[in-house]
């Protein structure tokens, strides 16, 4: 069905429009209307999945595994509609926080090319076409962080660049390596070859070379430092979208390869894996407590974050996995939605450091209520929908007799209770301290500060309500992964 | 000529591992440009090399094996992908030289703290 490129066509087109435009303020309402249709086309896409089945399109007539096939399945259409929401808060938020004049205005352009190639890793399902949309994003994403050229952006943007392009390469060379050992490239093949003969082909070498690449997008334990050094620098709109977006491809990608064809040796890798994602959940979480800017506090909390989704990955039964988009999901939106306050907190204070702030729980009791449900939805409160990603982990952990990275789980529960009850203290309950004005820009709050906040936090709390059925969504994704014979068969029919 | 190919694939990591870890951001670029240049001819050569046969001619039987065509096709569009990618990178470092006027990464620490 043509629909199936629908998520990567309609950034395209935006893309060309916005090429060639001048107003800003057109653009804005443009891409307002672009992300407002993207949340239309996968909504329509994901009730496709669960009506009719898992969507493929040949592009080029090209049947599988010659041609590049673009596949929905269950897991793809929820990640397609996460995004399309982060993209609407983000576009709306875009409004008071994107200056007017020229190179700022460029944003919309580089923005479209990043949910295209956002979207494109979500539904490809030939493994170089992954690599190719990794590198849309990529280069977006190096643009985007460097808008402006500050010192400082162009420093974390060097960081930044540096790692991820080292990625890049590593994924390259694995894919080299897998495409040797088994001749093709296309997703479900490779799965039905891969699971036909587990012993009989070498591809370990392939296997931790991907687990690297994706690792280094996924920003996980030992190779997180670009995240730290370069989120913060960027203006707040895009190291809210990148918070929402980027490293949850990683993690996403990390999920697909390891469920569908790196199924040699599990229990190396899964154990592997479980490593990792404790000590990515624990130092990203101790760091975070050393911080007092609160996009950085935020920025290692996503790192403690990333911890959760991969140890989902690393239990590997249909529950953890199923936890493990749950988290994604509710971390998607919980973190985009604090970055956003801690912009709006900004905009009012003139400053992102906690020790120069305070008193905002008096002087805007609503932002407190706005950042509230997301703090307490990371911290995982119910009925919130934090707590139920946690404790669908936390069962499969103790179900699967995984101690060790439970406990390392629960530790980190607390370092993100402390987190935000920091930024929570600092910030909105202590009073205005001394020598520091009260509201040093005069900003007055429009309701293109509060709206994106709104949305979000709504989405957190249905995610919470109705916790059981958005869970049923994801144990189907989780089975459809874990048994991955309906996506191998539809795509090579 | 696999052997071949293959010594200087190692050969071409070796200085490009070496090159990312000098102190210039612009011995660091070059480096890139090495390791990029490794990895497509580890992506060239992953499927065998067949001597002097082309991929395909129209009309006419070749007998014995073919070349892949494929390892082909991935490596032109990375050495596209990876002139866009230095291409951005030299150009992030002539502006950050023209801001600070430093090529040396250790003083790339005011981001980190």
């Amino acid at each position: 069905m043509i629909t199936t490129a629908l998520p990567i066509l309609v950034p395209f087109v935006f893309i060309i429009v916005f090429l060639f435009l001048r107003s800003s303020r057109l653009t804005q309402w443009l891409s307002l209307f672009g992300s407002s249709i993207l949340v239309v086309v996968s909504v329509y896409l994901y009730s496709r999945v669960t009506s009719i089945g898992i969507q493929v399109l040949h592009v080029g007539g090209w049947k599988a595994p010659f041609g590049i096939s673009l596949v929905i399945d269950h897991l793809s259409g929820i990640m397609l509609l996460a995004t399309s929401v982060i993209v609407l808060s983000i576009s709306v938020y875009s409004f008071s926080y994107i200056e007017k004049q020229f190179p700022f205005s460029r944003f919309y352009l580089f923005f479209f090319a990043l949910i295209m190639g956002v979207n494109g890793a979500f539904i490809t399902g030939d493994i170089f076409n992954l690599y190719v949309w990794f590198e849309v994003i990529l280069m977006s994403s190096f643009v985007l962080i460097t808008l402006g050229s500050k010192k400082a952006q162009l420093e974390g943007g060097i960081k930044y660049m540096a790692l991820n392009i080292f990625g890049s390469l590593l994924f390259l060379a694995g894919l080299g390596l897998l495409y040797g050992q088994t001749g093709t490239l296309n997703m479900a093949h490779l799965a039905a070859i891969l699971r036909e003969e587990q012993h009989a082909l070498q591809v370990n070498p392939a296997t931790i070379l991907f687990f690297v690449a994706f690792g280094i997008k996924a920003a996980v334990f030992p190779l997180f430092f670009w995240l730290p050094a370069s989120y913060h620098t960027a203006n707040i709109t895009i190291t809210s979208l990148f918070s929402g977006l980027l490293t949850k491809v990683g993690v996403y990608a990390l999920i697909r390869v390891f469920t569908l064809f790196f199924v040699q040796d599990q229990h190396f890798w899964h154990n592997l894996i479980l490593i990792i994602a404790g000590l990515t959940m624990l130092v990203g979480g101790l760091a975070a407590t050393s911080q007092y800017e609160t996009r950085k506090i935020l920025s290692y909390h996503i790192i403690s974050q990333i911890g959760y989704m991969i140890m989902g990955l690393g239990i590997f039964t249909p529950l953890a996995v199923a936890g493990a988009i749950f988290f994604m999901v509710h971390n998607m939106v919980a973190k985009t939605n604090t970055f956003l306050i801690s912009g709006v907190i900004s905009r009012l204070k003139g400053t992102y450091q906690l020790k120069e702030v305070g008193g905002l729980f008096i002087q805007n009791p609503l932002l407190a209520i706005l950042f509230i449900i997301p703090a307490l939805s990371l911290a995982g409160f119910p009925p919130l929908s934090g707590f139920f990603a946690k404790f669908i982990l936390f069962k499969s952990g103790i179900e699967n007799h995984n101690y060790l990275i439970t406990a390392a789980a629960l530790l980190t529960a607390m370092l993100t209770l402390y987190s935000m009850t920091k930024i929570w203290i600092e910030a909105f309950l202590k009073k205005q301290p001394d020598g520091t004005e009260a509201n040093p820009a005069q900003n007055k709050l429009s309701v293109f500060d509060i709206l994106p906040s709104a949305i979000l936090g709504l989405i957190s709390v249905a995610m919470g309500v109705f916790a059981g059925n958005f869970f049923g969504m994801c144990l189907e994704a989780a089975n459809n992964l874990i048994n991955p014979v309906l996506y191998i068969e539809t795509m090579l029919q | 000529m696999e052997i071949t190919l293959a010594i200087l694939i190692g050969l071409l990591y070796a200085v490009g591992a070496y090159m990312i870890l000098r102190r210039s951001i612009l011995k660091f670029i070059i480096g890139i440009i090495f390791l990029s240049n490794a990895t497509n001819l580890l992506v060239f050569i992953s499927s065998g090399i067949v001597a002097g046969k082309p991929v395909f001619v129209k009309g006419a039987r070749i007998d014995g094996p073919l070349a892949d065509p494929l390892p082909q096709a991935l490596v032109l569009t990375a050495i596209v992908i990876g002139l866009g990618i230095v291409v951005f990178s030299l150009a992030l470092k002539y502006k950050f030289f023209s801001e600070t006027g430093t090529d040396d990464l250790d003083q790339l620490k005011k981001t980190d703290e």
